[in-house]
């Protein structure tokens, strides 16, 4: 990342080995970012867990990205792990503290760090060479690995848990809790964790024996992350699910999915084993997504609770099944865990560009209901709320996370128990079909709500049987090619959706009576937008209003959100501006109002790309060059009217490479 | 054309099953295929199967893909509930269907071009998998809802009616099917309704997946001069691999031929399939002499009929999965909502 902004900071002076950097001033405490450059397949991950868990472990909100290649070994990988005081876990541009352990990148690595940053580095890569208003910390890495061990392998996974105690010394991260994390991270197994520790010791005691001491960032104890958990949103998902009652699961592997049914197959294999022995789930691999989602529609038609797990190019391959699925009836989950496209794009990097595609996925008339978790918690409570939302509306439910919240560590609080049962649709029983002499319609309407009821194969009664087909029936699912029996059995799949509206996750609404200014956001886009708000009030004293969308289709706050405000932004993480065109379409009239900040780069959106568009757009002022990531619609700019600022600063505009 | 069947038992069919149901009972909606339509000779001997085996129709659930044969199950077991899916995924859909309920008597009704070209994919992965599943191909080796293509069964050499000839080697769906370790393997002829009845039974005895592909003829499209699958060249070139009898586990065998002329295989659930061979002695469990002889009569120009490779022991894979007994669809949420402790352990190890 190149940085073009320049930021005011102190002149700097190349380290000398005997002064105490940042001496004198006020330490920054429990706020700062930590970016580690590694080699793919170098066993940096656990290190960077560890070093990313011992700071939870000492009370400060933490989170922590991983920037990975669409490769096994070999490439460049980044970890970034941003501790604030705050509770601030959105991506942050600036790095503080770098460790550059790759040559590969040590040179954009350094490169791209702001005046005043610490850069710890491997010695044969000579980064002090680079700049001087860096403050380095050179380690001899192979010289002190090779101390600890006479495996080569060996050694270089220790290379890593060694920077782990150079960063502990220099920022203060206490001994005890990295022992604690190790311990978690090896699962207490004797043989891993010894070597791990004295590895940290080996980095600790160099530290303190021959490098200079900072005092620029700190990391001191607090009391944030009491009783917190820290859990991907895979992880959570397959909890969720697990939980939820799932039985059949199907799935192929696909990043940034993979990871959510392995989850669900370790936890199903610890907890739902019976008394007997016996599993009361199916779970398997199939041959492909077609395969995948085929088998989720087929068990949710028997009256299963079933679902699958995939990224974009899993959902373009199961859009028939989809169709057939929202035109016979069949419930079904389908997480689609979103990353960058095509299927040869960037299959690690982040995004929410399926908005599009799942919303109306498949030939013909269809929309589906879809869940979009902010969160791991929701991650859990949608892992069990979907699968009760395609047993109720007999249809697919997608639920649709990305690679940040799937794959990525997040602190939470724990998950509640779920309290209530578990719903399970319109199902007749032999009993109740009895008590109907039979008389029943497949898909006759009879409550008013799109919904029909159903009977699952199976169920003994001569008259509970019916022929499933795509669209060509009747109420009594009798073959039809009628034009009003085609046309009732879509105007009644419409009347379902809109009958959704009411059931799907409420949007989350932050009401600000005097706000003129609107947010609109969903999925991880929250984090970093809550930050901005902050930022936008705390430096600018503008109060926004938030609505935090949590699915499709669309409830009826969403009109009356946009109606209250002069305008309204969709901050969102694809290049078009794929949710905002939809509550365009959503709103009529007011669709004037709906002004769209996009950051797609393949990164997790941060707070400060937000905060500067938004001003950009507020005000009258030029830009100094077009904008190249953050796209915002220069039509509306001209016709903004300029927004009260408090201070003398003028507005900026945040840029990325 | 020497007799497929053996005689057993008594021979006389009642008028009630062991269910006291009808023949009837079975039946479905009218056919809307052209008249003399294989695939309605196929469909007759299926209730005809079901309604002998006395297999409750409320048990039993019909799947299909897309094409003139998965029209078929709307017109038998009108009882049962069925499945018309998508094209060439059926396999999917039955399996998913299975996996949520093991009790499920599953059949699927697809044809050479939904099994050999679109579905070919799903097919062998089913097979794989040996999904407890009466898979028929209704195999006519033409596309005939699309009015006439060559499908990848066609014979080379065959012509269409049209007068265009199919350059491309045939697939062998039984061949296929062995390959890849199938329990189950049979090639029938809609032509010959007694042969056919006792596959069907043997393969509803079959605990697994059941591979039957039956040349069944496309009146309209595929049954002139110069076609391999018309009704008079199947007739002429159908070899049968043995007599086959079946007798269920109720009844006792009383067969006349002396011992070595007959082979007797026992199925899961107590019922007998009976081989009486007709030329060499024919071990239908080994695969590889199964291979043999089928790639014999294609080279020989032959359509071998019979039960070309049996092995009922193979692990179905819902067995593999060792799932509790009650299906999966119904399991109460006691049974699928592990206690609150659980919860409460997994977080711990979280923090």
């Amino acid at each position: 990342m190149e940085q073009k902004e320049i930021a005011v900071s102190e002149t700097l002076i190349a380290t000398d080995v005997a002064e105490e950097v940042g001496a004198g001033a006020e330490a920054i405490v429990n706020d700062l970012t930590i970016h580690v450059a590694t080699v793919n397949g170098s066993g940096s991950q656990s290190s960077n867990n560890v070093l990313m868990r011992s700071i939870f472990q000492m009370g400060v909100p933490v989170s922590g990205k991983n920037m990975f290649p669409s490769n096994i070994a070999g490439l460049p990988t980044w970890f970034t792990i941003r501790a604030n005081k705050d509770g601030w876990i959105a991506r942050k541009k600036e790095v503080d503290l770098m460790v550059c352990m790759n040559a590969q990148t040590a040179r954009e690595d350094v490169d791209g760090l702001q005046p005043g940053a610490l850069c710890i580095y491997d010695a044969p890569l000579n980064c002090k060479s680079m700049r001087t208003d860096v403050h380095f910390f050179e380690v001899p890495f192979a010289k002190l690995a090779a101390d600890l061990s006479e495996d080569s392998k060996l050694r270089k996974l220790l290379t890593n848990m060694i920077y782990v105690g150079i960063v502990a010394e220099l920022i203060g991260i206490e001994r005890e809790e990295i022992l604690v994390a190790i311990t978690k991270q090896f699962k207490g197994k004797k043989k891993a964790i010894d070597p791990n520790v004295a590895a940290i010791d080996k980095g600790i005691q160099y530290a303190k024996e021959n490098l200079p001491r900072q005092n620029k960032w700190r990391v001191a104890r607090m009391h944030a992350t009491q009783g917190k958990i820290i859990i991907d949103g895979n992880a959570a998902a397959a909890i969720g699910a697990m939980f939820g009652g799932v039985t059949v699961v199907t799935w192929y592997p696909i990043t940034p999915s993979s990871s959510l049914c392995e989850s669900l197959i370790d936890y199903m294999k610890q907890y739902r084993i019976d008394e007997n022995g016996k599993a009361t789930f199916a779970i398997v691999q199939a041959e492909d997504e077609l395969a995948a989602v085929g088998m989720v529609l087929g068990a949710g038609w028997a009256g299963a609770r079933s679902m699958t797990s995939t990224a974009g190019p899993g959902v373009s391959l199961m859009a028939e099944f989809v169709g057939l699925g929202y035109f016979a009836e069949l419930p079904g989950v389908i997480w689609d865990i979103q990353r960058v496209g095509p299927s040869t794009g960037l299959p690690t990097r982040t995004a929410q560009g399926d908005v599009n595609q799942v919303a109306f996925l498949s030939h013909g008339d269809t929309q589906h209901v879809t869940l979009i978790p902010s969160s791991v918690m929701e991650c859990y409570e949608f892992g069990s709320e979907a699968l009760d939302l395609a047993e109720e509306f007999q249809t697919p439910v997608f639920v649709l996370s990305d690679l940040d919240l799937g794959m990525n560590n997040w602190m939470s609080d724990p998950f509640p128990y779920p309290e209530k049962p578990i719903k399970r649709g319109k199902v007749l029983t032999a009993e109740q079909l009895t008590e109907l002499q039979g008389k029943w319609g497949r898909y006759a309407d009879v409550d008013g709500d799109g919904i029909p009821w159903r009977t699952l194969p199976g169920t003994d009664h001569p008259f509970a049987s019916y022929f499933t087909r795509g669209s060509g029936h009747d109420a009594q699912a009798r073959y039809s090619e009628k034009p009003q029996d085609y046309k009732d059995t879509v105007d009644r799949l419409a009347k379902k959706y809109e009958t959704a509206r009411l059931f799907v996750p409420q949007p989350v609404i932050d009401w600000k009576d005097d706000a003129n200014i609107g947010f609109i956001a969903y999925g991880t886009t929250h984090w970093a937008l809550e930050e901005s708000r902050d930022q936008l009030l705390r430096e600018r004293g503008v109060e926004t209003s938030y609505f935090r969308l949590r699915a499709l289709p669309f409830t009826k706050d969403l009109k009356e959100f946009v109606a209250r405000h002069d305008r309204v932004y969709v901050v969102e993480q694809n290049r078009d501006g794929q949710m905002a065109d939809l509550i365009r379409l959503e709103v009529g009239e007011d669709q004037r109002k709906i002004r769209k900040i996009l950051h797609y780069t393949g990164l997790p959106c941060d707070a400060r790309t937000i905060s500067d568009a938004v001003l950009q757009m507020e005000s009258t002022i030029e830009l100094p060059e077009p904008l190249l990531l953050v796209r915002a619609e220069a039509r509306l700019i001209a016709a903004a009217s300029p927004m009260p600022v408090n201070g003398s600063r003028g507005a900026q505009v945040g840029m990325e490479d | 054309m020497a007799d497929s069947t053996l005689k057993i038992g008594s021979g006389t069919v009642p008028t009630e099953n062991r269910l006291g149901l009808k023949a009837t009972d079975y039946h479905g909606g009218k056919s809307t295929l052209c008249a003399g339509c294989g695939h309605d000779a196929i469909s007759n001997q299926i209730i005809r199967a079901f309604y002998e085996m006395s297999v409750k129709p409320e048990k039993v659930a019909k799947f299909s893909g897309i094409g003139c044969s998965s029209k078929t199950p709307a017109y038998f077991l009108s009882r049962s509930h069925g499945f018309n899916a998508v094209h060439g995924r059926m396999p999917a859909i039955a399996t998913g269907a299975i996996l949520a309920n093991h009790r499920i008597v599953g059949i699927g009704v697809s044809g050479d071009g939904d099994t050999a070209s679109i579905g070919l994919g799903q097919f062998m992965h089913m097979v794989r998998r040996n999904i407890p599943l009466i898979y028929i191909i209704e195999n006519n080796g033409v596309y005939g809802l699309t009015k006439g293509q060559f499908s990848a069964t066609a014979d080379e050499g065959s012509k269409l009616k049209t007068g265009v000839i199919n350059d491309l080697p045939p697939m062998d769906l039984c061949a296929l099917a062995v390959e890849l370790g199938c329990g189950f393997v049979a090639r029938g002829f809609a032509g010959d309704p007694k042969q056919m009845v006792n596959i069907l039974k043997a393969a509803i005895a079959h605990d697994g997946l059941s591979v039957i592909d039956v040349i069944s003829p496309c009146v309209t499209f595929n049954n002139h001069e110069g076609s391999t699958k018309g009704y008079t060249y199947s007739k002429e070139h159908d070899e049968l691999l043995h007599q086959i009898g079946f007798v269920q586990e109720y009844e006792q065998i009383e067969i006349d031929y002396e011992p070595g002329e007959v082979r007797v295989v026992e199925m899961h659930d107590g019922s007998r399939i009976v081989l009486k061979k007709l030329e060499e002695d024919y071990d239908p469990s080994i695969p590889i002499q199964a291979l043999q002889r089928l790639h014999r009569a294609t080279d020989q120009g032959q359509m071998l009929t019979g039960i070309v490779h049996l092995r009922p022991e193979k692990k179905s894979f819902t067995s593999m999965l060792n799932t509790v007994d009650e299906p999966l669809a119904t399991l109460p949420l006691e049974k699928t909502r592990p206690p609150r402790e659980a919860l409460d352990k997994i977080m711990r190890d979280l923090m």
